[in-house]
């Protein structure tokens, strides 16, 4: 049996995922990336190993994505994260055309047709507005765990507009509101409702075409769903593996690269003219 | 002797400052704004008269700018804050043609004419990248206080290039330099240079002219001032001390008496604590 592993290294988490010759999950990992990024992908690695029981001689190929791929130095290879989240959303949710990816300082909207290949992708790479950064200011603003925001914002009754756009200012401004005497789950909501609707809007520019699937971090938040489901009147799908979709992608593509070196030679590829 | 009350809620800061009709500065007070305005605006204009050894009636008149202009329940007159800062900059440098003021949410361009009234305008206030809250948040990834900005930028000759495009994503960018071995002094200078381009462009959009003055909290640290000269090749007004924070509550202190004189010249009875009450 040979396996396949894919190491994401995203700015806020590391995951890594190992699938067997038939593409299901044996192991997996979970780490914050911290600032040394290369032994963070080393160890969700080592991590993930562990979990599928596995030694590093029996995983054939590995691929790096995320913005410190090329830190992953025990990879074969890179991709982008852009095309490793495409193809995971695809093999969990084959229906999927639409992508959006919420990560811990972007969030992207990918478009991909039926087998996982790209079509069109828009990402914020300027501003970490509508990243899951804003859902960090918020949670260290009001002192509420960040994996708790959402069951809170779900409490609300009437959400409290958030006008700020940048980050940085979205932490006083929660602050001022909560002075103002506003509801922790009203602002909550509102933060909420501000971020899905910057990723609406960076959805509509690549073409909102159903079925979507959130992935990243922050498709663990349910307050999250909840907006995206209200702003774009659908239903996400969302995955309990969905932080693990690009890793997920990786895997597969160092799978196919498996296979494809087993795979003969044709003529072309021995005699090319 | 008559005394007005100028008061400056910042995004950050607040400041009060007392001015009697010769010009002089009887009190100053400053603290961070935090979220109850009315509040802090009070505990300064105390700490104001305090200072000045004055009582709450003899302050005539009370004139709020800033932000928060609006939660000052004592003020006689609200003013935006280009108005006050135009005024307060050409009490301090009568030539100055263009204001660039950098607070810690906002960054403001000016153009005034030779009156000191503001020709036209451009502001930041929707990015942190654009603001001093880019510097302290530069400084807080590396362990700094906005306190020892100031030293440590001082020490420093060469600037390490920091995109400044996100005030979020600098700290990235800031563990990136730091790994690769960059001395903190040289990040946080070019933190400093980074803003100072977006100034140099604020300014630009307001057609600038000389004289240029400078002013706002982030004016405090000198290597601002220095960068801007550098980056206009021009020479920049900065005044002195602690004053590039008061400016603009110094230059609503002078709107205060301008406005005074003239309801007194035509015969309106001023009462400012009458006001209050009713406010």
């Amino acid at each position: 049996m040979a396996y396949a592993a894919g190491v994401d290294v995203g700015s806020t988490q590391t995951k890594a995922v190992i699938i067997d010759e038939a593409g299901e999950i044996v192991g997996r990992a979970l780490i914050d990336t911290g600032a040394n990024v290369i032994a963070a992908a080393e160890n969700a690695f080592a991590q993930a190993l562990t979990a599928g029981r596995l030694d590093e001689r029996e995983v054939e190929y590995v691929i790096g994505t995320g913005y410190g791929r090329y830190r992953v130095t025990f990879g074969n290879t890179q991709v982008t994260e852009i095309s490793c989240h495409g193809r995971g959303a695809v093999q969990m949710f084959p229906q999927t055309r639409t992508v959006v990816d919420m990560g811990g300082q972007d969030t992207k909207a990918i478009r991909v047709n039926a087998i996982g290949e790209i079509v069109d992708f828009c990402m914020n790479d300027k501003c970490a507005a509508g990243t899951g950064r804003f859902l960090g200011a918020a949670s260290a603003a009001l002192d509420i765990p960040l994996d708790e925001l959402g069951e809170v914002a779900l409490r609300a009754e009437r959400a409290v507009k958030i006008s700020t756009t940048c980050t940085v200012f979205a932490e006083s401004e929660v602050l001022s509101w909560l002075g103002k005497g506003k509801k922790i789950e009203d602002i909550l909501l509102g933060v909420h409702q501000s971020i899905a609707a910057r990723s609406i809007g960076l959805l509509r520019r690549v073409g909102i075409e159903p079925e979507v699937t959130f992935t990243g971090g922050v498709a663990r938040n349910i307050g999250m769903v909840a907006a995206l489901n209200k702003g774009m009147n659908l239903k996400v799908n969302v995955s309990a593996d969905s932080h693990f979709m690009g890793a997920l992608g990786a895997a597969l593509f160092a799978l196919d690269h498996i296979r494809a070196s087993r795979e003969p030679a044709t003529l072309h590829e021995v005699a090319p003219l | 002797m008559t005394y007005t009350l100028g008061i400056d809620l910042g995004s950050t800061y607040t400041k009060a400052l007392i001015l009697s009709d010769d010009s002089r500065i009887a009190g100053k007070a400053m603290a961070h704004t935090g979220f109850k305005l009315a509040e802090i605006s009070r505990k300064l204009f105390d700490q104001a008269l305090d200072q000045a050894g004055l009582s709450d009636a003899d302050i005539a008149y009370v004139v709020a700018t800033g932000f928060g202009r609006h939660m000052v329940p004592f003020s006689n007159v609200a003013v935006t804050d280009l108005t006050a800062s135009a005024r307060g900059t050409a009490f301090l440098f009568p030539n100055t043609r263009t204001v660039l003021d950098v607070g810690g949410q906002t960054m403001k361009a000016s153009r005034l004419d030779e009156t000191a009234k503001v020709r036209s305008f451009r502001l930041n206030d929707k990015c942190a990248a654009g603001t001093g809250a880019f510097i302290e948040k530069t400084a807080r990834y590396m362990g700094y206080s906005t306190e020892e900005i100031g030293p440590l930028v001082a020490t420093s000759k060469v600037a390490v290039p920091i995109s400044g495009v996100c005030a979020v994503f600098a700290e990235s960018e800031v563990i990136n330099q730091l790994s690769m071995g960059a001395p903190p002094a040289d990040i946080m200078h070019g933190a400093i240079s980074s803003l100072v381009d977006r100034s140099v462009q604020l300014m630009k959009r307001v057609q600038m002219e000389p004289e240029y003055t400078l002013i706002g909290g982030i004016l405090r640290f000198g290597t601002m001032a220095r960068v801007v000269r550098e980056k206009l090749n021009a020479e920049v007004n900065v005044p002195e001390g602690d004053m590039v924070q008061f400016t603009t509550a110094l230059g609503a202190a002078i709107l205060g008496h301008q406005r005074l004189r003239k309801l007194t010249e035509t015969g309106v009875e001023v009462s400012r604590v009458a006001t209050a009450v009713a406010g």
